[in-house]
């Protein structure tokens, strides 16, 4: 057996009710990249803040070396040469890069601070390890990827050895993923030991000498990458085995709406021209007309930021228009404001459900009927039991975990958090269906049961406009794919017409559809 | 004649501003709002006023101002930081508390609810000179006075704490992103606790310079001077430099209100109001712009 650099054994770590980490183990060879897998809410980044002494476990045991650390605090952890880059960075923006990196260690020169030797050391880091950053700068003003870089130098500054890593792809794009993979081999050939936390299982292979996977708080295996699979370690993460959206669409079995011809079916949504403005800039929707029938889903491919937001929310009504016309059943509902649009079977699964989607502090029964709340009223006045037994029948109907009407949203997990807000939207009578990003973060279970509710909901007769910035999601969901770029709707196609290659460069701006205006 | 006598009555009146706004940043920088500062300038007064009738000495009535502020603002670290209650609300209690304790000690040992009797404070050069003999030397000698050094010192010594020390770097970053500073093992409570009794040391100074100066305390003296301060810290974006500014600005406009009160021109009530609707109009016209440390009034576990 190896020498164990780090070791979790048996941590158990409670929030209140919740058990966050309930049994979990992690045993990482010294001068090993390590990947440590699992859905959201697993209880990965839990058991990291634990090894890193940000959290005291409630049972269990941590060592560094076979040395026991249990509870100990980031200070001590930083002394013994453990130190955490986090997924949401522990930088302060209004300070420099230097200021950044030596808070805490300052260097001085009789009481003063003294930021030229904090400059040097930041030099001398940059050379010694290759990421370049200048010291000078406001972190402020630092993009994403230079940001982890002084994410990284910080804990490099203060002599880890033993560096964990969460999720730090999630935020990079390509090229800086394979600078940061550089990176960690330099720091591994200095006989650094690395933890990287990620759900991507291609980076697993891709980076790391071990993985463990964990699921639902526990580890439930550490192997050999060499000897690992995708598809076994996909089976470990969930329990079962799974149906991966990108499968559905590989395999081709796409199946689509009943056999009838578009043409053949009521329309439900209709919009026209519709035109949404923003200040000082062109029209973030810049005329956008679409028609959505009865028993179809409509796609909205696009690349973030081409007006997606915007489309949805000034047809769920909490954007004002410009000008054009959006019809439901045959009737302008332009001048409805929200709650007259849902009145009238307008439904809308917001793209962000923590701002928009649930109001965190209130429990899982007062969230399954927000925005609906006069319905369950009589003059003026909560019917708490008439709350009570719809919260039971929809926390039954769609899962929601765990299924105690009383408990707070915030201490659900992503995918439960959302299964609350797809249970309020879809739960109910509704003709028409705006779904912006429904399965964004929540993990692999929650998405084959969200885009199973989707296709039972089309599959009955109701119609789905969906807008996801994941085109495998688009692929695997739609019956017609649309592409929004700058605001327009460039191209239009069925789904047996539309694929990755023939929708990029509709979405990159490359391509155009026939019409120009 | 007339300028010189109005930059000097700018001056003195610039120097509780300075002194409150000092501590102010210093406070709010680490995170905690400074509502407070009104309350730790009356105990101040207070106190200095009580050292020095007992002792006779000015300078003890200062040690003793100083202690009777960091008295108050150790209470306020405890409720806020220890503790962790709502800043502002710990804020308005504080002050109320501050005036009702003045007044009570007040009562108990001077026997009266209105002002103390007279006590020493900084009277240099009228001592050396034997009374003020012409216009300017009188002028000048009321500047004579340590605490008006001191108050002039002070925005600036905030400044070189906050920027060329590491107890300044870890304030501001406490008072921006205490997360990330428990992440590099900082006690935020520490930092913050520190701040405070800083903000407390040095609002209890601008409070000890209005009773020496005054020769006495009367009850609720400070009246309001603590909230300008705050609105100077606010109005000067938590930057030492502009902050100062912002005191001056405040302090020139009611030398003007005194000024204006003089020549009767206007109902007094108005000119009364200047200092505080500049205040109103300054934060109208800026807040908006300005960008408070983000952590301000935020707990932290």
């Amino acid at each position: 057996m190896t020498d164990s650099a780090l070791e979790a054994i048996h941590i158990v770590k409670r929030f209140g009710s919740v058990e966050a980490n309930r049994d979990a183990n992690l045993s990482v060879g010294a001068g090993e990249i390590h990947a440590v897998v699992g859905e959201n809410g697993a209880g990965k980044s839990t058991l990291m803040r634990v090894l890193a002494g940000l959290f005291v476990p409630d049972a269990g045991t941590v060592r560094v070396h076979g040395r026991n650390v249990t509870g100990w605090d980031t200070r001590r952890a930083i002394a013994a040469g453990v130190g955490m880059v986090h997924q949401h960075f522990m930088l302060v923006p209004t300070l420099t890069v230097a200021e950044n990196l030596v808070l805490g260690q300052e260097p001085t020169r009789g009481v003063r601070l003294d930021l030229a030797a904090a400059s040097e050391s930041v030099n001398s880091l940059c050379a010694r390890t290759g990421l370049r950053v200048d010291p000078s700068r406001r972190v402020d003003a630092l993009s994403v990827g230079e940001a982890q870089r002084v994410e990284i130098l910080k804990v490099l500054y203060r002599g880890a050895r033993i560096l964990i890593l969460d999720e730090p792809t999630a935020v990079l794009s390509p090229p800086e993923v394979r600078e940061l993979w550089t990176v960690l081999r330099t720091l591994k050939a200095r006989g650094d030991t690395v933890v990287v936390i990620t759900h991507k299982l291609d980076e697993v292979a891709e980076i790391s000498d071990a993985v463990t996977v964990m699921r639902a708080g526990e580890t439930v295996g550490c192997l050999r990458t060499q000897d690992a699979t995708p598809a076994a370690i996909a089976r470990m993460m969930v329990g079962r085995d799974v149906v991966l959206a990108g499968d559905l669409v590989r395999h081709g079995d796409h199946a689509p709406g009943a056999a009838v011809p578009d043409v053949a079916r009521r329309v439900a949504l209709e919009v026209t021209d519709l035109v949404v403005a923003r200040p000082r800039q062109r029209p973030a929707v810049d005329g956008v007309s679409l028609v959505v029938r009865e028993g179809e889903i409509v796609g909205i491919a696009g690349v973030e930021g081409n007006g997606q937001t915007e489309l949805i929310e000034a047809l769920a009504g909490l954007r004002p228009t410009e000008a054009g016309s959006v019809r439901l059943n045959g009737r302008e509902i332009v001048a409805f404001d929200v709650r007259a649009r849902a009145d009238v079977g307008i439904s809308h699964i917001p793209e962000d459900r923590q701002r928009r989607g649930l109001v965190l502090e209130y429990s899982i029964a007062d969230n399954l009927i927000l925005g609906l709340q006069h319905r369950f009223a009589h003059r003026g006045v909560m019917q708490r039991d008439r709350v009570r037994r719809n919260a039971d029948r929809q926390i039954e109907a769609f899962d929601i975990r765990p299924p105690r009407p009383d408990v707070p949203a915030r201490a659900l997990s992503g995918g439960n958090q959302q299964k609350i807000v797809v249970a309020r939207e879809m739960g109910r009578d509704f003709s028409v269906l705006l779904a912006a990003q429904p399965t964004r973060g929540v993990d692999v279970g929650a998405i084959e049961f969200i885009h199973a509710r989707l296709r039972a909901a089309r599959d009955g007769g109701r119609a789905i406009l969906l807008v996801s910035a994941d085109l495998v999601e688009v692929l695997a969901l739609a019956d017609r794919v649309a592409v929004m770029y700058e605001g327009r709707i460039v191209v239009t196609l069925p789904r047996a017409q539309a694929s990755a290659e023939v929708l990029g460069p509709y979405m990159t701006g490359a391509q155009r559809g026939a019409k120009l205006s | 004649m007339i300028v010189l006598a109005f930059l000097v009555q700018a001056l003195r009146i610039a120097v509780p501003y300075l002194f409150a706004a000092a501590g102010g940043v210093l406070c709010e920088r680490s995170g905690v709002i400074a509502l407070t500062l009104e309350g730790w300038m009356l105990t101040g007064a207070f106190s200095a006023t009580l050292g020095s009738y007992y002792s006779g000495s000015a300078w003890a009535g200062l040690v003793c101002g100083v202690a009777g502020g960091l008295l108050a603002a150790s209470l306020h670290a405890l409720a806020t930081v220890r503790y962790r209650a709502d800043q502002v609300v710990v804020g308005i209690a504080a002050n109320l508390l501050a005036v009702g304790a003045t007044r009570f000690f007040l009562r108990l040992a001077f026997d009266s609810s209105s002002n103390s009797p007279r006590v020493s404070g900084f009277d240099w050069f009228a001592a050396v000179s034997g009374g003020g003999t012409s216009d300017g030397a009188s002028l000048l000698s009321s500047l004579a006075n340590p605490l008006v050094l001191l108050g002039m010192l002070s925005l600036p010594f905030v400044s070189w704490l906050l920027n060329g020390t590491p107890f300044g770097l870890r304030v501001r970053a406490v008072g921006e992103r205490p997360d990330a500073a428990v992440s590099v093992g900082i006690h935020v409570g520490r930092v913050r606790w520190l701040a405070v009794l800083g903000a407390g040391a040095l609002a209890s100074l601008g409070g000890s310079y209005l009773a020496l100066e005054q020769h006495q305390f009367t009850d609720s003296m400070t009246a309001g001077r603590g909230f300008i301060a705050l609105a100077a810290v606010i109005f000067g974006n938590w930057e030492p430099r502009r902050v100062a500014v912002a005191c001056a600005l405040f302090a020139i406009a009611e030398t003007l209100q005194i000024q204006l009160q003089g020549l009767q021109l206007i109902p007094s009530q108005f000119v009364e109001m200047i200092p505080y609707l500049l205040t109103i109009i300054a934060l109208a016209g800026v807040v908006g712009r300005s960008v408070s440390p983000a952590a301000l009034g935020r707990q932290v576990d």
